[in-house]
């Protein structure tokens, strides 16, 4: 018996199976793929059905047969949705209510972990400490006011409600990228900055010079995530912007109103209806622009994120 | 003489740099105070006031506690509300936490495909905003794919006590969008899992522990700091998400026309307490676990 499972080929099978230290085995590799193709199905399953039911025809929808594989590609109902969502100018709105308060909110934040991370001074803990509180409240404890001062001010509906904070520092999870900017900057080597300050340099020349071109990639990865979620955000959007601007998240949750302002369901066909089929092709117009970003700038999601230590430790 | 003199020196470079570390913050600091106190102080003014808003003008009528008492004594929903925003947190956490521990030890071991998988398991930070959750959940997609429909399931959930039956219902028809919360936390964990040394394994492996015995040892106690960053940032997206009932019932109340802006403001500072009662249970009770991890 012994003799047996000493045979080289028996050995190897072991190897083959149950893997040795320097690789993973046959069985480990099969448990492993297995698991992660079932999450990953999991995951894209609500993508993948709105994407099927998207470029499903109206009779498609109807027939109980057709669920994964649509009889035909039908574009109809992206055309209906282009219309719908008013696609050009919403897209345009909604670029610009993220990049700019994206690019303020991140120059800021680099500036405050900067003074953070470097400066020795009275009541730091209590900035520390008011930061992590900016980070916990609810905006619904702060907006109303907020609301009313901008009513008087005549700013309701203009992107500035929305650039202001961003500008000081408060924009939306500002926070999170002071702190990331924080961690960035304490764990930098201060060598370079000494030096630049021996040769005479000022503080403000060190920043831009030294310290900014150094945090690079805290840069990048505090902006795509900056735009990400100002594109994603709804509440303080609809709050300040509504009944100015309009921005494609806005006009998608508004999209049965305004389906049936440019098909009134009396007059309209029984195939130019409202159905999930025009709804899904919205929603996936809606998340388009952000798919297409993200897949051009996904390295930078995963390695510097990698890079920055954002582990808030 | 000499010392006083560097004594001096010592203190005005001191506050100089003290100086110019507030001009760096500056701007954050008056921003805090217009954007973040100033509206808080007021919002808790209004919500003891009853609040009346003209065209040119907003008129307050002192009240006392009057908006709180109705809130958590006459107003039939919102108490109801408030216990189930608790009871979905507390369900989902854990499984955030689990699920972004699993897939992040995932991704941080070596196989071919890697990058395909990340890309899957990153995408939900990019496309997860209300209104496209909202679609999705209408159309039943955001379940897992059809089990809240199989009629075993829903014979289990009718025999369950009352008390539970929400949180599994709950849990069965929107799995897909607790774990669709899960993409930053798997970041984080995935950043400090690359932080440990790898020679700690090495050790840990020739001195003949097993795989199980160095995740449990190794791995969790490691992933701990983590752990409490990854609990308080899920608690705080999950409260501050729009598709939220309870913010939601929060927003409806401030258009209403009979206690309007007052009552709405009052709700907002139970719910902002009821969730920082929330951050507060589970932070204590993660750093404990991890206290004792490290022990």
């Amino acid at each position: 018996m012994n003799q047996i499972l000493r045979h080289p080929t028996v050995e190897r099978l072991r190897g083959f199976l149950f893997g040795s230290r320097a690789r993973h085995g046959a069985i480990f590799n099969f448990v492993l793929y297995a698991l992660l193709i079932a999450i990953g199905f999991v995951y894209l399953h609500p993508l993948l059905f709105m994407f099927v039911t998207s470029i499903k025809s109206p009779n498609d929808l109807l027939n109980p047969m057709v669920q994964w594989v649509p009889t035909e590609f039908y574009p109809g109902n992206y055309v209906k949705a282009f219309r719908v969502l008013n696609y050009m100018n919403t897209l345009l709105a909604s670029a610009l209510i993220s990049v700019i308060p994206s690019l303020l909110q991140t120059f800021v934040a680099s500036l405050v972990g900067y003074g953070l991370a470097r400066y020795r001074f009275w009541g730091k803990p209590i900035v520390l400490l008011l930061l992590l509180a900016t980070f916990i409240i609810p905006p619904q404890n702060t907006v109303i006011p907020q609301m009313l001062t901008y009513r008087d001010m005549g700013l309701l509906g203009n992107p500035l409600a929305l650039i202001l904070p961003a500008l000081m520092g408060q924009g939306f999870r500002s926070a999170i990228f002071v702190l990331i900017f924080y961690q960035n900057f304490l764990s930098l080597p201060k060598v370079l900055e000494e030096s630049a300050r021996l040769d005479g340099a000022s503080d403000v020349r060190i920043f831009f010079t030294v310290a900014v071109p150094a945090a690079l990639p805290a840069y990048i990865v505090s902006f795509i995530f900056s735009v990400v979620w100002y594109w994603n955000e709804t509440f303080l959007t609809v709050i300040f912007l509504e009944g100015g601007t309009t921005t494609l998240p806005m006009q998608l949750s508004k999209f049965v109103q305004a389906y049936e302002n440019l098909y009134p369901p009396g007059v309209v066909n029984v195939f130019d209806r409202l159905n999930e089929a025009v709804k899904m092709s919205g929603t996936f117009l809606n998340i388009l622009p952000l798919l297409v970003m993200y897949f051009v700038l996904q390295r930078w999601f995963v390695e510097s994120v990698e890079r920055t230590g954002v582990t808030g430790e | 003489m000499m010392s006083r003199s560097l004594f001096r020196r010592e203190v005005s470079l001191r506050s100089r740099e003290a100086l110019h570390g507030y001009g760096f913050i500056l701007i954050w600091v008056v921003g805090f105070a217009l954007f973040t106190f100033l509206p808080l102080v007021e919002t808790f003014r209004y919500s003891v006031n009853q609040v009346t808003v003209t065209a040119t003008s907003i008129n307050l009528d002192f009240v006392e506690w009057a908006n709180y008492t109705r809130a958590l004594f006459t107003d039939p929903n919102f108490v109801e509300l408030l216990v189930g925003y608790t009871i979905e947190t507390l369900v989902s956490v854990p499984i955030v936490l689990i699920f972004a521990m699993l897939i992040a030890m995932f991704l941080n071991l070596k196989f071919r495909f890697k990058g395909l998988f990340r890309t899957i398991f990153f995408l939900p930070i990019v496309i997860t905003s209300g209104p496209v959750i909202k679609e999705l959940t209408a159309q039943g997609a955001a379940s897992a794919p059809g089990i809240a429909n199989i009629p075993a399931v829903i014979e289990f959930l009718e025999q369950l006590p009352r008390a539970l039956r929400s949180p599994v219902e709950y849990l069965l028809t929107s799995f897909i969008l607790i774990l669709w919360f899960s993409g930053v936390q798997i970041l984080i964990y995935l950043a400090s899992l690359q932080k440990v040394d790898r020679s700690v394994y090495e050790a840990a492996a020739i001195d003949g522990a097993s795989g199980w015995e160095i995740f449990w040892k190794v791995t969790l106690p490691s992933l701990s700091t983590a752990t409490v960053v990854n609990a308080i940032y899920t608690i705080i997206t999950l409260s501050h998400f729009s598709e939220n009932k309870v913010i939601q019932y929060i927003y409806a109340r401030t258009y209403d026309v009979h206690g309007g802006i007052g009552y709405a403001s009052a709700l907002a500072f139970i719910y902002f307490g009821v969730m920082v009662v929330l951050l507060g249970l589970v932070y204590f009770f993660l750093m404990n676990w991890a206290r004792r991890g490290s022990r």
